[in-house]
């Protein structure tokens, strides 16, 4: 009981209170840059999601069982770093092969990913909380799928304001920031969520 | 090699923030007093040049199929490095700035710079490169830390400036000039909203201030 109250309390502060876009401000650029359209946000999204609940698990296990026992904590980031991006060309090359409609879908996002901090910050957060191997990929997968909802309703906001107008100096970027400040403005409300 | 052109470029024309809108994560969530945007700004810009650096001198080594892996594994080692040595000198800057140092090391602005430049110049002009876009990237830092602080706690220099026992510039732990009453403050803006809220109107002003320039150029231009 006390386990699913734990799971519970991390999926809620991962995808809602604690938002990695909105509250954490990691993935700040995959969320602007691949947000124009509902499609590519969806797509973007899932191979986040996918990503980090991968490289959360793996990672757990590279802390655990090799940086730990030798005594490495210091090389924590660049151990990091380097399996997330082998990880994700590794990915790649594997959807490539077995999962051709997939790749399609997904494909071109994959390599974005190994620069987006959400797939490290996850990483390293989950180190530093002391999650244990089942909430390392809870925090993982949730955490993904905050950054999803977040880029979507993100997008579907976007398309929308391509036909208003507004000031010359705050076409694009600053009128997306603002927008962006906004959402993050709503998802603040959720910060009064309790879990018993 | 001309120093005061690329500094212009680095701090105004091609700053890394304003214009390139690179390295938005650290830009957004760090600047919430001085103390943190301005060592922000520094740790970034020491990484910055040291990495530029390493990448021209290994610029014929690195085969082209594997750089971007090479230069994020050359930025991650100078990032461990001063990860250590804020851990060791200035315990409370490494506190409050916490996940995003190790997260220097995905900053677009660094890989983007090495991708951009050092991988394609000798030793000498990256380093001076990785000096004035790290100088933009701090400034633009400052700046949006001071305002937020300002407005949102009617506060200056958080963490740096100590005046509680006389004017002493410290490292951290400092409460800052209270410029406006208590309570004045939207705290808004010091919250995560916030924080894209003013960069948004940030970048507006001087995307602004940018096109009246240029417009200004095109008539003196036309008149002559």
């Amino acid at each position: 009981m006390e386990m699913l109250t734990s799971i519970f309390a991390i999926s809620l502060g991962a995808i809602l209170t604690n938002n990695f876009v909105l509250s954490q401000f990691l993935g700040i650029c995959p969320f602007m840059g691949v947000s124009k359209k509902i499609d590519t946000a969806v797509g973007m999204g899932a191979a986040v999601t996918f990503v980090m609940g991968l490289a959360s698990l793996v990672t757990y296990f590279i802390q655990h069982l090799i940086l730990e026992n030798l005594g490495l904590e210091y090389m924590q980031t660049v151990a990091f770093i380097l399996v997330i991006a082998s990880l994700v060309q590794f990915i790649e090359m594997f959807l490539q092969k077995a999962m051709p409609a997939l790749y399609t879908s997904l494909g071109v996002f994959l390599p974005l990913i190994t620069t987006n901090c959400a797939v490290l910050g996850v990483s390293i957060n989950s180190v530093s909380y002391g999650y244990n191997l089942l909430e390392t990929v809870v925090y993982g997968v949730t955490g993904g799928l905050g950054f999803m909802l977040a880029i979507v309703l993100f997008a579907s906001i976007r398309e929308r304001l391509e036909f208003s107008e507004c000031p010359k100096c705050f076409e694009g970027v600053p009128l997306a920031m603002v927008t962006a400040g906004l959402m993050a403005l709503a998802f603040m409300g959720f910060s009064g969520l309790q879990v018993w | 090699m001309n120093f005061g052109k690329q500094l212009k470029e680095g701090v105004i024309t091609n700053n890394p923030v304003l214009v390139q809108i690179l390295g938005m994560c650290p830009t957004l969530a760090v600047t919430t007093s001085l103390f943190n945007g301005l060592g922000m700004g520094i740790c970034a810009t020491l990484v910055l040049i040291c990495s530029n650096v390493v990448i021209s001198l290994l610029r014929n080594i690195i085969p082209n199929k594997v750089r971007i892996a090479a230069f994020i594994v050359i930025i991650a080692g100078f990032v461990t490095c001063i990860d250590l040595l804020l851990k060791a000198f200035v315990p409370d800057l490494s506190e409050s700035l916490g996940v995003f140092i190790p997260l220097i090391v995905v900053n677009c602005m660094i890989l983007g710079r090495a991708e951009a430049f050092a991988y394609k110049n000798g030793p000498v002009a990256s380093a001076v490169d990785g000096l004035t876009q790290g100088i933009g990237f701090t400034l633009a830092l400052t700046i949006l830390s001071a305002a937020r602080e300002f407005l949102g706690a009617g506060k200056f220099g958080g963490g740096l400036i100590d005046v509680s026992d006389g004017f002493r510039i410290v490292l951290g732990g400092a409460d800052g000039i209270q410029v406006l009453p208590e309570g004045v403050g939207a705290s808004l803006l010091t919250q995560p909203a916030g924080g894209f809220l003013s960069l948004g109107i940030f970048i507006a002003i001087v995307s602004f201030v940018m096109r009246k320039s240029a417009e200004k150029a095109a008539k003196k231009e036309a008149t002559k």
